[in-house]
């Protein structure tokens, strides 16, 4: 069982929910940029909804099915087509052996995933699969897909109940945009016009923009005494202020520590919604009290579990995610 | 004692600030706190820096609220540390020639001699403040002043793995090749990280480094005993 890359695409690498409990020794989280899309393509194909998928960048890849499986594309429109014939996203397709996939430039979006029923068959560094390229680890020998990979599938014959009969709404990707922001942890760093420029100006995603973070353009975020503090840890969101007072929007590679200013952290649930803008694509930040993100989460979390039922998705599968919602 | 203060980072961390300098005794702090911390209900994972711990947590088991309520009654308990005996890990490096290409330029920054450079080098224990940048890169404090040493005008694209370098006023070893503007002046043998070992990393923050200077028959000698899988970590004496 395995899935052979004909071409990669810009920049594909295997990635799943991220590398946790190893940032103390340096080592940046890592996953999927859009985690929302990393669950759909998952449940889509019955997989558990952490396993590793295959992430696109822009330009997509085409890939040969060298057995019989099921796959979903989630995330960006790459106009994915299928022997020739275009294909929905949001949506499980069946590949007979042989049948060649090829994806584009994205037309929505920026981030792509290919999930493929059973998932790959590579082996888990530090506890996950996704690729830390800096680190050469995970994923496919650690580093970007190649022309001439042949990556291999964990099931031979894939169980998959009547997903696939079943499609979602695709996602459609706003150019303008509000992330809701939590303030601190170096709110007070900040001047009161710095604060007022950053939460009513609008600010452009520049090409500066990859796994690791969105540097942003805009009205300079003024400070009080200077941007510089002793190295202090990262959060994925942390929108951190660099000399230039240009924010930068931290995201699945950053450095685990970091020794600028952070005006604030866009929520969790935002994150999506900013790592598929384009560059030029227009971000303005509200305020957001930290109760009100909490409720936020929930109810992202809710709208998967739902999303996975109406699709009768595996509850074996649904297991770690219900328990660990209903654990509360 | 500075108060220790709490704030959000997103609506899964919160940060405890230990303070806004760098000292060995808020390094000692935080480590204890970490232990104490360990095995705690919710607690996803802690970054812990110079001064500063940050706290990632589970939604689905605590919250904010929960975490720093939690939090404010072990900071009492930070009033009297046990005293705990200092790890040293004796890390052997090759100096100068080609392991080390700028020791040439430390010395005469200095002032010094190539050998008075080694030699303050490798007197000292230097104090693991912190794991950043890269996997398994200390931030060492408490280097001689002497060796203070400007870094590179332009960072080199690929430093190897295991160059001991001086930065300023820090000292430290790259765990892997990458890029660095750091001024070289040695290599050790060792791996300081290997994904597939247990523990991957041969150190923690609150432990201590000593150069131990070698010859390059032994760097030769210590580095096919590594390659060979005859030397896992650091026993190599």
């Amino acid at each position: 069982m395995k899935v052979s890359v004909i071409s990669p695409g810009l920049l594909t690498t295997i990635q799943d929910a991220g590398r946790q409990g190893y940032q103390a020794g340096g080592f940046s989280v890592s996953g999927c940029m859009d985690q929302d899309a990393l669950y759909c393509a998952n449940a889509l194909v019955n997989n558990r909804l952490n396993e590793a998928v295959l992430e696109m960048q822009f330009l997509g890849g085409t890939f040969c099915f060298e057995e019989e499986t099921f796959f979903a594309l989630t995330g960006a429109d790459l106009e994915p087509m299928l022997n020739g014939n275009r294909i929905a996203n949001y949506c499980a397709v069946k590949a007979e052996k042989g049948d060649v996939l090829e994806c584009h430039r994205a037309v929505s979006g920026r981030f792509a995933y290919l999930a493929v029923a059973g998932g790959f068959d590579i082996p888990k560094v530090l506890g996950s699969k996704s690729t830390n390229l800096k680190c050469k680890i995970g994923g496919f020998q650690g580093r970007a897909l190649q022309a001439g990979d042949m990556i291999p599938l964990k099931r031979k014959t894939p169980r998959l109940l009547n997903a696939y009969l079943k499609e979602m709404v695709p996602v459609t990707y706003q150019q303008e945009i509000t992330l809701r922001v939590i303030a601190g942890p170096q709110e007070a760093m900040f001047t009161e016009k710095g604060l007022q420029d950053f939460y009513q100006e609008t600010y452009q995603v520049t090409e500066q923009s990859d796994r690791m973070g969105y540097r942003l353009d805009g009205i300079p975020v003024e400070s009080r005494n200077g941007v510089d503090i002793i190295s202090d840890g990262i959060v994925e969101g942390a929108i951190q202020v660099p000399p230039s007072g240009k924010p930068m929007i931290l995201l699945a590679d950053r450095q685990t520590t970091g020794g600028y200013a952070k005006i604030g952290t866009v929520i969790s649930v935002d994150i999506p919604k900013l790592v598929q803008c384009m560059p030029g694509a227009q971000i303005c930040f509200e305020r957001i009290a930290l109760n009100e993100a909490v409720i936020l989460y929930r109810k992202r979390e809710k709208r998967i579990a739902k999303f996975c039922r109406s699709i009768g998705y595996c509850q074996d599968n649904m297991g770690w995610f219900e328990r660990k919602r209903h654990r509360n | 004692m500075e108060e220790i203060q709490f704030v959000p980072a997103g609506e899964q961390g919160i940060v405890m600030q230990f303070g806004s300098s760098i000292e060995e005794k808020t390094n000692r702090k935080i480590r204890y706190m970490i232990e104490r911390l360990q095995g705690q209900k919710g607690i996803v994972e802690m970054i812990p820096t110079f001064c500063s711990l940050l706290i990632l947590f589970d939604l689905h088991k605590t919250n904010y609220q929960k975490m720093e309520l939690m939090l404010e009654k072990e900071v009492d308990a930070l009033e009297e540390i046990p005293e705990n005996s200092k790890k040293v890990h004796y890390i052997p490096v090759c100096y100068g020639g080609c392991y080390g290409e700028d020791l040439a330029f430390v010395a005469e920054n200095a002032g010094l001699t190539e050998k008075e450079v080694i030699a303050l080098h490798a007197e000292r224990d230097y104090l693991i403040y912190m794991l950043g940048f890269l996997p398994g890169f200390a931030y060492l404090g408490g280097m001689d002043e002497r060796l203070f040493c400007p870094r590179l005008p332009s960072p080199r694209v690929k430093i190897p793995t295991g160059s001991v370098g001086i930065g300023g006023e820090q000292t430290g070893i790259y765990p892997l090749e990458s890029p660095g503007g750091w001024r070289l002046i040695g290599r050790t043998p060792l791996l300081p990280y290997h994904p597939d070992r247990e523990p991957a990393f041969l150190y923690q923050m609150g432990e201590y480094i000593h150069f131990c200077p070698v010859t390059e028959k032994e760097y030769i000698s210590i580095a096919k005993d590594v390659a060979a899988g005859k030397i896992k970590g650091e026993e190599w004496r």
